[in-house]
């Protein structure tokens, strides 16, 4: 058990270290969501009431959309040099990178949600009149959601031919119950028309359920050649 | 074997035939919708159907994964058999009973969880090793095309019916529209997968897939649903010609669906030999070449 943490500690640093010297995930996906947040404000230009009922949707759209070219790059980092496959042949236990890679993810996200969030509130005149805190545990659980998922189906999707596009098309259906629980959480704190207490507990089921199933049979799909 | 599928062919059609016959002239018209209501005759089937395929693909997919490793065989062995057991015997205990929709019988839920053993033991019994794969690939092609079936009939009837195509939200077309969306997936990750551990990872996403359809239903509670109650196992209730013409037209699909399924994973089967008799004769080739080249190399 031991062992395990501080296999996933040496890897999640090392993942964030790289990361710190390139910056390659983190500026496209800034970019990348900047650019949604841009093309969300021309297409729609809503009255503050108007938008408190949308921007949940757009706020996560946007998410999804980043963390999916953020998790593109996960696993391609480790093609090059024959790193994964020199993971495969040691005795490290495969759950170790898997939440190595999954923690790393998170964390990438929740640093562009932090960034992306007030140019929401800016763009949309925010004012959230239900209770704000709320939105805090919907974010991490969400952002768990998601991020669980496409590390998993990222590292399934390199073994395919166009392995970019093939994310999107594996972890989009697997994600709606967890979209659909952001989205309508989301918009329950902004409106403060009803509680967002449900979709929380949704994101939770989901999340341990998916967490559990990941950390299940990532052995078998890394080990699969 | 052979010999068997024309003959199930022609039986199949006449079947269909009669089904359709039942469906258009026999069964009476519905008193409040009139002659529409009988898309049913199409719908429903279709929609048992894919369900039935997607729950044969689920358990397939779940026996290759165990089949892996032989300790994990016996686990899953054992789990099956006490998920039947405590299944069966927890839906007659009242505290559950409590938990059920309003409607749905204890017996069909006790029915629905002994398929689970069932056709566990079934399928891995009469598709030993790789034909389980074999099983998956066909279950979720002949699904897919059921489930494509029901979405497509689904609104065709919504719209005179309801005044709408779609009812977002809506449990029932909700979950339908993701698994379908699942499997699509599911075939897609087949085509584009190019290793030779394609089962493998199939496999893992039909189980992730199985996994996700609770959530969906979970994560709709919320929302009533407009969808006709269900027929059998819950508080729908229907003129009984009704229900006998609904019958027939389902086993006329089962039996269509049966046919399919069937000339597929033969189709599928034989590729495989192909495949495995081209990558042998190539093994072979490469091998008399490395033998004939040894000594020239060595004189060189």
């Amino acid at each position: 058990m031991n062992s395990l943490w501080a296999l996933t500690l040496a890897t999640l640093v090392k993942d964030i270290r790289l990361e710190w010297r390139s910056k390659d995930a983190l500026n496209s996906m800034l970019f990348f969501s900047l650019l949604v947040v841009v093309i969300f404000v021309f297409s729609f230009d809503p009255l503050a009431e108007e938008s408190r009922h949308i921007v949940g949707g757009l706020v996560w759209v946007a998410f999804l959309f980043a963390a999916v070219v953020a998790l593109n790059q996960t696993w391609a980092r480790e093609l090059r040099n024959q790193v994964l496959d020199a993971y495969r042949v040691s005795p490290a236990p495969a759950n170790a990178l898997f939440m190595a890679k999954a923690l790393g993810n998170f964390l990438f996200v929740s640093v562009l949600e932090a960034l992306m969030t007030p140019l929401f509130v800016i763009f949309y005149n925010l004012h959230v009149l239900g209770p704000a805190w709320q939105l805090i545990p919907l974010a991490l659980l969400g952002t768990w959601a998601l991020v669980v998922n496409g590390t998993f189906f990222a590292a399934m999707s390199l073994r395919t031919r166009n392995r970019e596009i093939m994310l999107p098309l594996l972890l989009f259906p697997v994600s709606i119950p967890a979209v659909l629980g952001m989205v309508a959480g989301t918009t329950a704190v902004l409106t403060g028309e009803n509680s967002a207490h449900f979709y929380i507990v949704l994101l939770l089921t989901y999340d341990v359920v998916f967490t559990t199933a990941c950390l299940g049979l990532f052995g078998t799909i890394l080990q699969a050649e | 074997m052979k010999r068997l599928f024309p003959i199930l062919s022609i039986l199949t059609a006449i079947f269909l035939a009669y089904a359709l016959y039942q469906a258009l002239v026999v069964a009476p018209t519905d008193a409040l919708q009139g002659d529409v209501y009988r898309i049913i005759y199409y719908h429903v089937p279709s929609a048992w159907t894919a369900f039935l395929l997607f729950f044969i693909n689920f358990i397939a997919s779940v026996e290759y994964l165990v089949n892996a490793k032989p300790s994990s065989r016996t686990a899953a062995k054992w789990i099956v058999i006490a998920i039947g057991v405590v299944g069966v015997i927890a839906t007659f205990l009242p505290q559950v009973q409590a938990l059920l929709p309003t409607g749905m019988r204890p017996s069909a839920v006790a029915t629905t969880v002994l398929a689970i053993p069932a056709f566990y033991f079934l399928v891995g019994w009469l598709f030993p090793g790789e034909k389980l794969d074999v099983l998956a690939v066909t279950s979720a092609e002949v699904g897919v095309v059921f489930c494509t079936i029901v979405l497509v009939t689904g609104p065709i009837w919504a719209r005179p019916v309801w005044g709408i195509w779609w009812a977002p939200g809506d449990i029932r077309l909700t979950s339908t529209l993701v698994l379908w969306l699942i499997y699509v997936s599911y075939l897609a990750l087949r085509r584009f997968s190019s290793s030779a551990q394609t089962q493998m990872m199939a496999a893992a996403l039909a189980v992730f897939g199985a996994l996700d359809v609770p959530l969906v239903y979970f994560s709709i509670w919320f929302f009533r649903t407009q969808h006709p109650q269900p027929v059998i196992g819950g508080g729908g209730s229907m003129d009984p010609r009704m229900l006998h013409t609904l019958l027939i037209s389902w086993m006329a699909f089962l039996c269509f669906a049966f046919l399919v399924a069937w000339s597929r994973f033969r189709l599928e089967l034989l590729q495989r030999e192909v495949e495995q008799a081209h990558a042998m004769e190539s093994l072979a080739g490469a091998g008399a070449s490395a033998k004939a080249s040894l000594p020239l190399n060595r004189s060189a």
